[in-house]
């Protein structure tokens, strides 16, 4: 297998940098290098910064070598096709107010491998412009970012497209990973947590799939803005919990997948506006303060086989006309009855209180939740529907959980 | 005045009632972590019911317990001891074993079940203290109706009126003050109206204290503000204590210049 891998390249030849080698910087055996050529970097502490790669090279570092940018600039700069970067830790990118310093910094590049890179005390981490064809796949991006204004994010693609995205961690930043105009990216079994803003920010991007992901108390979870066909499955949303944080965003988005995921102690678990033909299927929400929260304009959402259970608020609802389908949910608040023993209630199941409906036009009134008399309200409510739309509801609950 | 709430407090040692009360807590501490095991969930569902039956059972028992012992007063009146002392002494009997039955009835379920290893000791403690709080005040206002009415039947109703206007009727109208009044910036308005209900009062701390608060939003974090700090903190207990100190001087004055 060496020996193969050796023929194929037969004119490409390793170069070792090291404090006691020919090429003492990383910058000197790059530009010792020439196209598909391995560089291998050594132990120990490298203080470099704008290290510039502009040919077909893979970078591999030796037992995690650590490159320090000193808080200088931005550390990697890639502009060429086929570069590989395997196996180092990049340390303090300097910040700034009117440049984005990253860690690694890919611009037109296309086929590149970024791979267990370990990046801390960041500006931004991977900033990736107008590149296709990539992997990020098993890094860590540990931040340690204190407010919005000066702080970057841990994964950012621009104006990129057909990049892997899998098994990364990350932590502390501004948004963990941020999509902007890229197209058909796979985001796969990542971490994103504690991040200051979204775990994972999707602008302008369509065609995206992102699975098996847990966003877990960020300022937000994911927010979903500005896009279609976007697919969703088995994330988890976890303790998105503040006064203004949710699970999952979507804003003006068509066509979009949420199957299989699992929401848990979110303020809003999704909170919806102006989404159409979007499909709920299978998720768990619970514990949350509310389930799902629509702000209007939504249409043709269908929402099937999710399970509802012990949130503060199933549903909150601004409009009286509805146009979305409610069907074979489990609502741990129903308490109707299920004669035939078909596992289907036989009474109708209406997720919108009256509570959250006034609550929707007078915020302050929150302050009453759990009283005695908002419960008598509810219950009167639920018994003839005055104020909640009255055809949203879900003719056929389930009596136990999937 | 000690003697005398000796007295009623073996009194009511002996009476059915509060063992009856006693077990009641008792029961559902122990239903409920039997169904749940996690112990701050118990407590939001506990505090749903104490914030509801305390008062109630506070006024009820008390209006029952002082038209029960009328002719006991009487005679205590012949006797040469003070008459503050003999309201006082029996308002605080009563008082303290209903706080008691309180206190041992979901005390004794939540230390089984392992209270003082878990982080939620200390909004066990304020769950508690409100109850607390509740029955001294609740059973003070019911001698204040009590006092004032000779007739059982109007003095009954008066004590579940005053429940009722306190637990459900209360919430109505600030709820709909809310909703009147909705273009205006209600957050100050919201905290007055809490303060001034001492059942709105307890729920308000106890859902605070339970981090129920990011669910409300920008009034939630006025609301933290307020009574997440110390100064707030103190604000609400004083306001707790005048509920209790203004009842109990009106029913004190009354007794001083009532003719039985």
């Amino acid at each position: 297998m060496a020996f193969l891998f050796v023929f194929q390249n037969a004119e490409a030849k390793t170069i070792d940098v090291c404090k006691e080698c020919n090429s003492t910087t990383i910058q000197k055996g790059i530009d010792k290098s020439s196209a598909g050529d391995t560089i291998r970097i050594a132990s120990g502490i490298y203080y470099e910064h704008n290290i510039l790669i502009d040919k077909p090279i893979t970078v591999v570092g030796i037992d995690m070598p650590t490159v320090d940018g000193e808080e200088q600039g931005g550390i990697f700069s890639i502009s060429a096709d086929g570069v590989s970067l395997i196996g180092l830790k990049v340390i303090n990118v300097g910040v700034s107010f009117t440049s984005d310093f990253a860690a690694v910094y890919l611009s037109r590049c296309s086929d590149f491998t970024l791979k267990n890179l370990v990046l801390e005390d960041l500006f931004f981490g991977f900033l990736i412009e107008k590149s296709s064809n990539g992997l990020v796949e098993g890094n860590k991006i540990i931040g340690e970012a204190k407010d919005e204004y000066n702080s970057g994010n841990g994964i950012h693609l621009w104006y990129s497209n057909n990049i892997k995205i899998y098994n990364n961690h990350i932590e502390g930043v501004r948004d963990g990973i941020y999509l902007e105009f890229a197209d058909t990216i796979d985001v796969k079994r990542n971490v994103s947590k504690n991040n200051l803003r979204y775990g994972l920010h999707f602008m302008f991007s369509n065609n995206d799939e992102y699975s098996e992901n847990i966003f877990q108390n960020n300022g937000a979870g994911v927010a979903v803005m500005f896009s279609k066909h976007i697919r969703m499955y088995k994330n988890e949303f976890r303790d998105n919990w503040g006064t203004a944080s949710f699970g999952l965003l979507l804003k003006e988005i068509n066509d979009l997948e949420v199957i299989d995921n699992t929401f848990s102690n979110n303020t809003i678990a999704i909170s919806v506006e102006g989404a159409n033909r979007v499909n709920y299927r299978s998720n768990t929400f619970s514990s949350n303060g509310w389930a799902i929260k629509v702000r209007g304009a939504c249409y043709s959402n269908r929402f099937q086989a999710n399970e509802f259970l012990n949130n503060s608020f199933d549903l909150s609802y601004n409009s009286r006309i509805n146009d979305n389908l409610f069907e074979g949910n489990y609502w741990s608040q129903y308490s109707g009855y299920d004669l035939d023993r078909d596992g289907v209630g036989d009474v109708p199941y209406r997720p919108v209180k009256l509570f959250s409906y006034i609550v929707n036009r007078t915020p302050e009134a929150i302050v009453l939740l759990r009283s005695l008399f908002i419960d008598i309200i509810d219950f009167s409510e639920k018994v003839s529907p005055v104020f909640t739309p009255d055809e949203l509801k879900d003719e056929k609950p389930l009596m136990k959980p999937l | 005045m000690l003697k005398v709430l000796k007295y009623s407090f073996y009194d009511l040692g002996r009476s059915r009632w509060s063992y009856i009360y006693f077990c009641f807590y008792l029961a559902l501490g122990f239903v409920l972590l039997f169904l749940n095991n996690d112990l701050s969930k118990a407590i939001i569902t506990l505090m749903n019911v104490i914030i509801v039956l305390v008062p109630l059972i506070g006024t009820i028992f008390g209006v029952m317990y002082y038209y029960n012992s009328v002719e006991f007063t009487e005679l205590l009146l012949a006797q040469p001891i003070k008459r503050r002392n003999i309201f006082l002494g029996q308002y605080l009997g009563i008082s303290i074993s209903l706080s008691l039955s309180l206190l041992l009835g979901i005390g004794i379920p939540f230390m089984i079940y392992g209270l003082l290893k878990s982080a939620a000791i200390f909004d066990f403690f304020l769950l508690l203290l409100t109850g607390a709080f509740l029955t001294f005040i609740f059973v003070a206002l019911a001698f204040n109706i009590s006092l004032r009415n000779e007739n059982k039947i109007k003095g009954f109703g008066y004590a579940v009126l005053l429940w009722l206007f306190l637990a459900v009727i209360y919430d109505g109208i600030f709820l709909m003050s809310l909703m009147v009044f909705e273009d205006y910036p209600l957050d100050k308005f919201s905290l007055i109206g809490t303060l001034l209900n001492p059942i709105d009062l307890s729920r308000t701390l106890i859902l605070l204290k339970l981090d129920i608060s990011a669910l409300m939003g920008y009034t939630g974090a006025v609301f933290k503000n307020f009574f997440g700090t110390s100064s707030g903190m103190i604000i609400s207990i004083v306001s707790l204590f005048l509920w209790i100190i203004f009842p109990v001087f009106a029913f004190v004055l009354k007794a001083r210049t009532k003719d039985f």
